[in-house]
């Protein structure tokens, strides 16, 4: 039970983490129709910046603004610099994966492929519950920032004007066109505050992980589009509930069954989830609601 | 020359392929050993990409992952060698090319079984998710050999070919010959009445369906053949390369296939042509180019492999950009363009549209999957 | 009419001629020594610099072309120059098929030297014994290399992974004391399971409590590290990568476990664990970090001034850690044996010249090979992290990679002679 509790309590936080890229994929998904195969890419550059800033000021906090700022800029200069020339939804996954190479051979070129190790702002030890290792106050730090987030994206869309106009221009834009609203111009907020979740995931990640490298990513991004397919790539609230459940099977199963079962025991969740509900788990709901 | 050629569309494929792989054999004599060994790449990566063009052109499921059926096909050919060692080489070969075709059509089949009522990036996630898990795979399953693979004796050149034929040539006419069955068979499908159906669940699976096409059965066809197209592919470098690894058949050679696919034109045999050689040899041509630049010692260490490959994306980007229908889609709008003005003549208005072949561009990639317009919203 | 009648003749004429320097061109018959001239010899290898692998090793081949470089300035091996040319293969067996190829047909390579991995290089064994070109020093301690008679050509170097774990099992039991629990967290691939095996060869088939893996896949260890401060291990044996031993010594100081770490040599080095730790963390956790090592690595080794004067001009001021030891050592190496093949260098005479057994390389104790046998140092050194200090402690032990005993060695390490040149 001791084990049991210990390693579901590992699981959460990570879920979390991945619930909160996931979602920057779902946004997308609703604005603009389109996986955005380049989102870890994305999430690194911005993630040198984060770290140079911390870096630099020799605070995380600053940093962490600054990845925000430069992940809602990158997204607006990819959607208006790159993403417009998918003419088709399959021409934009060829021009991500293109911007994928491109980022990150950059990277390489200009810091190296080294490892920058990245300390967490607040202590990483977890406190022991009755000899049970449970959560560390950077775990609280984490859930508690994608919660709000989500719980504040949330508020924007269903509480205000522009939260309204986004959905209207992701469901219906012919019919929101006629009604006066922007829908390039909602596109491009969406991907801008995609970019910017995708970045703050990313700097959530990297202090549990080795450290920051160009390819700091790839896993994340792989396990975020699962989760994503998962919780319904319409419903944030399903990306939530798949990131949890996605990181604490992860976890059981690296706990009780090795290392090397873990990709197989999510390929067997995905397909198993995908048997019953082909839209992923919290997708019909959303689409009435919406 | 068309005269020359049976009409009926059957045989007229079977001799097209035939004269096209002599073609190529008679290629082969040209070059030297190491570009031979790039011809028998460019030939295996083409069973493959010729299937997931029409996976994904003609029947609107989108793979990501097949390069894990390429690695089926590449065990299957593996381990059904290891199993008759002792038999002549010849039956040796075809005995595990039926193994490959069998394992890489078996895991197809389930895909598709499991893949037929998903949509879009539903089925795109779970393709990606099985390319991600085969490292584990083939640690956990005994007898996959785990990281290291299975490998497989060399098959030499055979004695009466022995002084004509350097092994890469030898290896180079198997995977040519090989290569053509497969898109001559693939050919014969999607003329006929197969293709058609596909188009037709692909463009509206609803119309499709009360027209008497049952889709589920053909979606899953489509995912059956395409994956023993890439498997008998996984079997072709698997005889090229006596091995067969998991780290081979990664998420990075699936995006790969994906990217060569739609750069050379999605739904098109001759598309998946050049995407295939876009794929082999660009990177080649790209690395050697990039190692001629002048460039000071300093920054070599930081630009070596790094250049190629970011001269590789921006290429990637700059041809989405420009031709987003592919190369062979582009060349095709290019010549009804020129045959429109020619039959508008010198002085005459220029048709507002391109010709009559650019509606058929469009509707190979219209009900393209991953677009949300159908039946997500 | 004529015109129909000579031209047919003269296309078969000018196509057979075609055909006929086509098939002699495409059937050349090797040069007597690809890759030897004059003045150069050319040697190639392949390696990760792009992809997650390259972090750890990218930095192996930057140390052996700058080794070349300095040798090369020293007037090279019989007055030739050895160029070195480096390939990426991103850590993938495909990849790497294809730029070994390209190295042996293209590039005429006289040798292969230092192929990193075992996935990687396993999948190209085949191909450079057939095409019988020297395949020297893979940068792996797999078992593979060390078989003279389906390989050859191949010689290894990386002292093999069950080695490295009987002689680290034999000094934890030395060591340890009657109430030592033994676990070991291992990488799920040849590299877990060979040092597994050689554990349990010394510690008894039941002797380790429990056995963890990770997969490369996945930064964390959490649920490995609870799993063995649960089953209240001692001594954690680490069959991991630099990266991973990091995770797991950190991890582990994180959940308040105590333990003795005792790592292998591919991820026991302790300036490269110090980049991930970070500088002030480091030399706490790891105080009394025990590694396995065969090369010199003592702050007041002669071979590791030497490497640090040639990584200071030659290297571009990279941080010199274990990969750059290893690499310049590799680069020794390899002239050693080029010195040893003769004035006029064949493929041939290079395997011969490291079969006789001349070629004693740099390392704790002298290389190893022989027509029977090309497994490369017999055994291991220990070291043991003081005070913020990596050196070796004194205690060495040689034995095989089966069932035989770990006796102790007490030989001297020898001392570079020449200025690191070999003599010729």
């Amino acid at each position: 039970m001791d084990r049991f509790l210990f390693l579901v309590g590992t699981g959460v936080a990570r879920g979390t983490v991945t619930a909160l890229f996931a979602l920057s994929l779902v946004l997308i998904w609703r604005a603009a129709r389109i996986v955005n195969f380049a989102a870890g890419a994305m999430a690194v550059v911005t993630a040198y910046v984060a770290v140079g800033v911390a870096h630099a000021t020799g605070g995380w906090w600053w940093g962490a603004l600054a990845g925000v700022v430069a992940g809602g800029l990158l997204g607006w200069l990819v959607e208006r610099g790159v993403m417009r020339f998918a003419t088709t939804p399959l021409g934009g996954v060829i021009l991500a994966i293109g911007l994928v190479m491109v980022l990150q051979s950059a990277l390489g070129i200009l810091v190296g492929p080294q490892y920058v190790p990245v300390a967490p702002p607040v202590s990483d030890r977890p406190w022991t519950v009755a000899g049970v290792p449970l959560g560390s106050p950077y775990d609280v730090l984490t859930v508690a920032v994608a919660l709000g987030l989500m719980l504040g994206l949330r508020l924007l869309f269903t509480r205000t004007t522009l939260g309204l106009q986004l959905r209207a221009s992701a469901f219906a834009p012919e019919v929101s066109r006629l009604l006066g609203v922007r829908v390039a111009r909602m596109r491009t907020v969406a991907w801008v505050l995609a970019s910017a979740v995708a970045a703050l995931a990313a700097l959530l990640l990297l202090p549990t992980e080795l450290g920051l490298n160009p390819h700091a990513t790839d896993v994340l991004f792989v396990l975020a589009f699962t989760v994503a397919v998962v919780g319904g790539l319409d419903s944030p609230g399903g990306a939530l509930v798949a990131g949890l459940g996605v990181g604490v099977l992860m976890s059981l199963v690296t706990g009780y069954l090795g290392a090397s079962a873990t990709p197989i025991a999510v390929l067997a969740l995905l397909v198993v989830v995908l048997l019953v509900r082909p839209q992923g788990l919290v997708a019909g709901v959303e689409a009435r609601r919406a | 020359m068309s005269r020359l050629l049976p009409a009926r569309p059957v045989p007229r494929t079977l001799v097209v392929a035939l004269l096209g792989a002599l073609a190529a054999v008679a290629g082969t004599f040209l070059l030297d050993p190491y570009r031979n060994y790039q011809l028998a790449l460019v030939a295996a990566f083409l069973c493959a990409t010729a299937g997931l063009t029409v996976l994904v052109g003609l029947s609107g499921q989108l793979s990501l992952g097949h390069s894990a059926l390429m690695a089926a096909g590449g065990y299957g050919y593996a381990l059904t060698s290891n199993a008759v060692p002792d038999a002549p080489a010849v039956v040796r070969f075809v005995v595990a090319l039926v193994g490959a075709a069998v394992l890489s059509g078996a895991v197809g089949l389930l895909l598709g079984l499991a893949g037929a009522r998903l949509h879009g990036p539903y089925l795109a996630g779970l393709t990606l998710t099985l390319v991600v898990a085969l490292p584990a795979i083939a640690t956990t399953v005994p007898g996959l050999g785990g990281d290291q693979g299975v490998r497989v004796g060399l098959e030499p050149v055979p004695d009466a070919l022995d002084r004509l034929v350097a092994l890469e040539q030898w290896q180079a006419w198997v995977a040519i010959l090989v290569t053509s069955a497969v898109l001559a068979a693939l050919h014969v499908v999607v003329r006929g009445r197969t293709g058609l159906r596909w188009r037709a669940v692909r463009d509206d699976e609803t119309a499709a369906a009360l027209a008497g096409v049952a889709p589920g059965r053909l979606k899953v066809l489509a995912f059956v053949v395409s994956s023993v197209a890439a498997g008998l592919g996984g079997a072709v470098l698997c005889f090229v390369t006596q091995s067969v690894t998991p780290g081979g058949y990664g998420l990075a050679t699936s995006l790969l296939l994906l990217v060569a696919v739609v750069v050379g034109g999605l739904g098109s045999l001759a598309g998946a042509a050049v995407g295939a050689a876009l794929v082999v040899l660009l990177p080649w041509l790209v690395g050697t180019l990039v190692d001629a630049l002048p460039v000071p010692s300093e920054l070599a260490q930081r630009l070596d492999g790094n250049l190629a490959l970011l001269v590789f994306g921006l290429l990637l980007v700059v041809l989405m950009a420009a031709a987003p229908t592919g190369v062979v889609g582009a060349w095709r709008t290019a010549r009804a363009r020129r045959a429109a003005r020619r039959r508008a003549g010198p002085g005459g208005t220029h048709p507002s549209a391109p010709g009559p072949s650019a509606p058929a561009r469009e509707d190979v990639t219209a009900g393209s999957p991953l677009s949300g317009t159908e039946s997500e919203a | 009419m004529s015109m129909h009648r000579t031209r047919p003749r003269t296309l078969a004429v000018v196509s057979a001629g075609a055909l006929a320097a086509a098939l002699a061109g495409c059937s050349t018959p090797a040069a007597s020594s690809p890759g030897v001239t004059d003045d150069t010899i050319v040697v190639g290898t392949h390696t990760p610099l792009t992809g997650p692998a390259a972090a750890g090793y990218s930095s192996i081949s930057k140390a052996v072309a700058a080794y070349f470089a300095y040798l090369n300035d020293q007037g090279g091996i019989h007055g030739r120059d050895i160029e070195y040319v480096v390939k990426d293969d991103g850590y993938n067996p495909a990849t790497t098929q294809t730029v070994v190829r390209e190295l042996v047909q293209e590039d005429q390579v006289f040798a292969v030297l230092n192929g990193l991995g075992t996935p990687t290089h396993g999948s190209v064994l085949d191909y450079l014994n057939e095409n019988e070109v020297p395949d020297l020093f893979p940068a792996s301690g797999a078992l593979l290399w060390d078989d003279p008679e389906a390989y050859p050509w191949t010689f290894a170097y990386n002292v093999d992974y069950t080695t490295e774990a009987k002689a680290l099992a034999q000094y934890a039991l030395d060591e340890g004391g009657d109430d030592a629990v033994f676990c070991v967290l291992g990488q799920d691939d040849d590299y877990g399971t060979d040092f597994v095996a050689g554990l349990e060869t010394v510690l008894g088939a039941d002797g380790l409590a429990v056995a963890e893996t990770y997969a490369v896949s996945d930064q964390d260890v959490t649920a490995q590290i609870g799993a063995m401060q649960a089953a209240g291990c001692t001594h954690n044996f680490l069959a991991t990568v630099n990266g991973f031993t990091a995770r797991a010594v950190g991890t582990a100081a994180k959940m308040s476990y105590p333990a003795q770490w005792l790592a292998s040599s591919s991820g026991g080095d302790y300036p490269t664990l110090v980049g991930y730790l970070g500088a002030d963390v480091a030399p706490v956790l790891l105080e009394g970090f025990v590694s396995a090592n065969y090369l010199p690595f003592s702050p007041d080794s002669e071979w590791v001034a030497l490497f640090q004067q040639v990584n200071e001009e030659y290297n571009d001021g990279e941080p010199f850690t274990g990969n750059t030891v290893y690499g310049m050592s590799v680069a020794y190496t390899f002239a050693q044996a080029l010195a040893a093949a003769g004035e006029n260098p064949t493929r041939e005479s290079l395997v011969e010249a490291l079969e006789s057994g001349d070629v004693t390389g740099n390392g704790l104790m002298p290389l190893a090979f022989s027509a029977d046998s090309h497994r490369s140092f017999d055994g291991v050194g220990i070291t043991v992290v003081a005070d913020g200090v990596q050196d070796y402690v004194g205690t060495a032990y040689t034995t095989d990679s089966g069932d035989g005993a770990v006796e102790p060695y007490d030989g001297e390490a020898p001392a570079p002679e020449g200025g690191g040149v070999p003599a010729t």
